[in-house]
């Protein structure tokens, strides 16, 4: 199928993009990599009057760590993200989370911003996001705002970008002392949509663990943290791993013509016990 | 910025460089990538499965590397190199890839080995002596519905020897 008609803009620079977004917002999409947008347009579930086609915006194009971050352009492709070694270091959750998406072509051309944007409920970048506690830039001829991961995904497919403001940044905090990180996805198809995906943090290690956070994907229309994994009181791994996925197979799951509650809830009982047991092994 | 209108059929000149060459073409900014090679620039390697994605017939290299010329609208195609299947082949000389899949039965239809061939052609470019299952992996966004793949793994896994073969130098030179 062909997308219908639009009207096409390719500013060439940041401000260009926002004068845009300022007059006709409202009226426009943001073409990033467009491995999400494009696919929609194609099968005709999208038909913006305007396509704004940032492709140009290379000051957008960038991976910083910091001491206490780690700062990614919204424009950076998910295949950058995947070849960077660096990045295994400063944020190992994202770094493994990364070759879980889609195709390896589909990396070579989606971006983070793009994925953040968009907020598909099983993607890897919105869950890793909400998982680390990390934070969105977006940018308006007004100025930023940094919104903190809690506070940008309101929905299915819904963010607090408005109309008028574009994704410039996506930040995730340093990895941080005496952690362990893992993320799990069952799919049915190696690259398929995740039925049920799990992302993991703990605190401690393996004979007392502190506290996880445990956020889950798939099972509703963005990223659930799970509730009850504050305190866990120097909990051996086993029982972190058994404590956790008891909560995360509590967690209220859709059902839908790719899997039942039930087994939405087993699958996040399953993976949320593996992701907490792998991230509580020591590294070798 | 004043506003447009909604149905701008109007065509633009977009210009390309395919296959190391530039090529100027007059297109509705709706128009595909792959669209455009396939009726404006008559290259019909790349071909339309799904055209949403998934299937990767339609995968060409952009900048080196394969993408879904399904999911590129073709102003975004501006400015990068994009090379076809078309590109394999030096005059009658068919590159060691393809000269594989003919050998070892690595296509029956022929609708995936464009995208097939492309997409091994990067992966042998940066992992030269691969594992089976490193080229299965690799292919894994490509979907097959003839051969069951495993023909297609071969090819790729012969292709490899070979490649490695003429790349190393003849024993006795300097």
């Amino acid at each position: 199928m062909k997308p219908p008609q639009f009207h096409y803009e390719r500013p060439e620079s940041v401000i260009g993009a926002l004068g845009l977004l300022d007059s006709d917002g409202d009226r426009a999409k943001v073409l990033a990599g467009g491995q999400s947008l494009v696919a929609l347009m194609n099968l005709r579930l999208a038909s913006p009057e305007i396509v704004v086609d940032i492709g140009r915006l290379d000051d957008l194009r960038y991976v910083r760590a910091t001491d206490s971050s780690l700062d990614i352009g919204a424009l950076t492709t998910q295949a950058t993200i995947e070849r960077d070694a660096s990045i295994a270091d400063v944020c190992p959750l994202l770094a493994e989370a990364i070759g879980h998406i889609g195709h390896s072509a589909i990396r070579n051309r989606g971006t983070i911003g793009g994925s953040i944007a968009h907020a598909d409920p099983a993607a890897e970048l919105p869950l890793v996001l909400t998982a680390l506690e990390g934070e969105v830039t977006v940018a308006s001829s007004a100025g930023s705002r940094r919104i903190a991961a809690a506070d940008f995904f309101h929905g299915f497919l819904m963010t607090a970008v408005e109309p008028n403001e574009l994704v410039t940044e996506v930040s995730f905090p340093s990895a941080g002392e005496n952690r362990g990180f893992a993320f799990e996805e069952f799919a049915r198809r190696p690259g398929d949509f995740a039925l049920v995906s799990v992302a993991c943090r703990v605190d401690g290690d393996t004979d007392s663990v502190h506290s996880a956070r445990v956020a889950l994907g798939g099972v509703a229309h963005a990223a659930v943290v799970v509730e009850g994994l504050e305190d866990l009181r120097g909990a051996s791994a086993e029982d972190a791993a058994a404590a956790a996925g008891e909560a995360a197979a509590a967690v209220a799951a859709v059902a839908d013509i790719h899997g039942t509650t039930e087994y939405r809830r087993h699958l996040a009982r399953k993976l949320t016990e593996r992701a907490v047991r792998r991230a509580l092994t020591p590294r070798s | 910025m004043s506003t447009r209108e909604h149905n701008d059929l109007r065509q633009h000149r977009r210009t390309l460089t395919v296959n190391g060459e530039q090529r100027s073409v007059d297109v509705e900014d709706r128009k595909l990538l792959l669209d455009t090679l396939r009726e404006d620039l008559e290259l019909t390697g790349a071909h339309a499965g799904c055209e949403h994605g998934v299937c990767g017939a339609c995968t060409v290299l952009l900048d080196g590397v394969p993408v879904r010329s399904c999911l590129m609208f073709v102003g975004q195609a501006e400015g990068h190199e994009i090379e076809t299947v078309e590109s394999l082949a030096d005059g009658d000389e068919l590159h060691p890839l393809q000269a594989s899949f003919i050998e070892n039965l690595g296509f029956q239809c022929g609708y995936c080995t464009p995208g097939m061939l492309l997409t091994a052609k990067e992966f042998l470019a940066r992992n030269p002596d691969p594992t089976e299952e490193e080229a299965r992996e690799a292919i894994s966004g490509n979907l097959c519905r003839c051969t069951g793949y495993m023909g297609i793994v071969q090819s790729i896994m012969k292709a490899a020897a070979v490649m490695r073969e003429e790349s190393t130098p003849e024993r006795g030179d300097a």
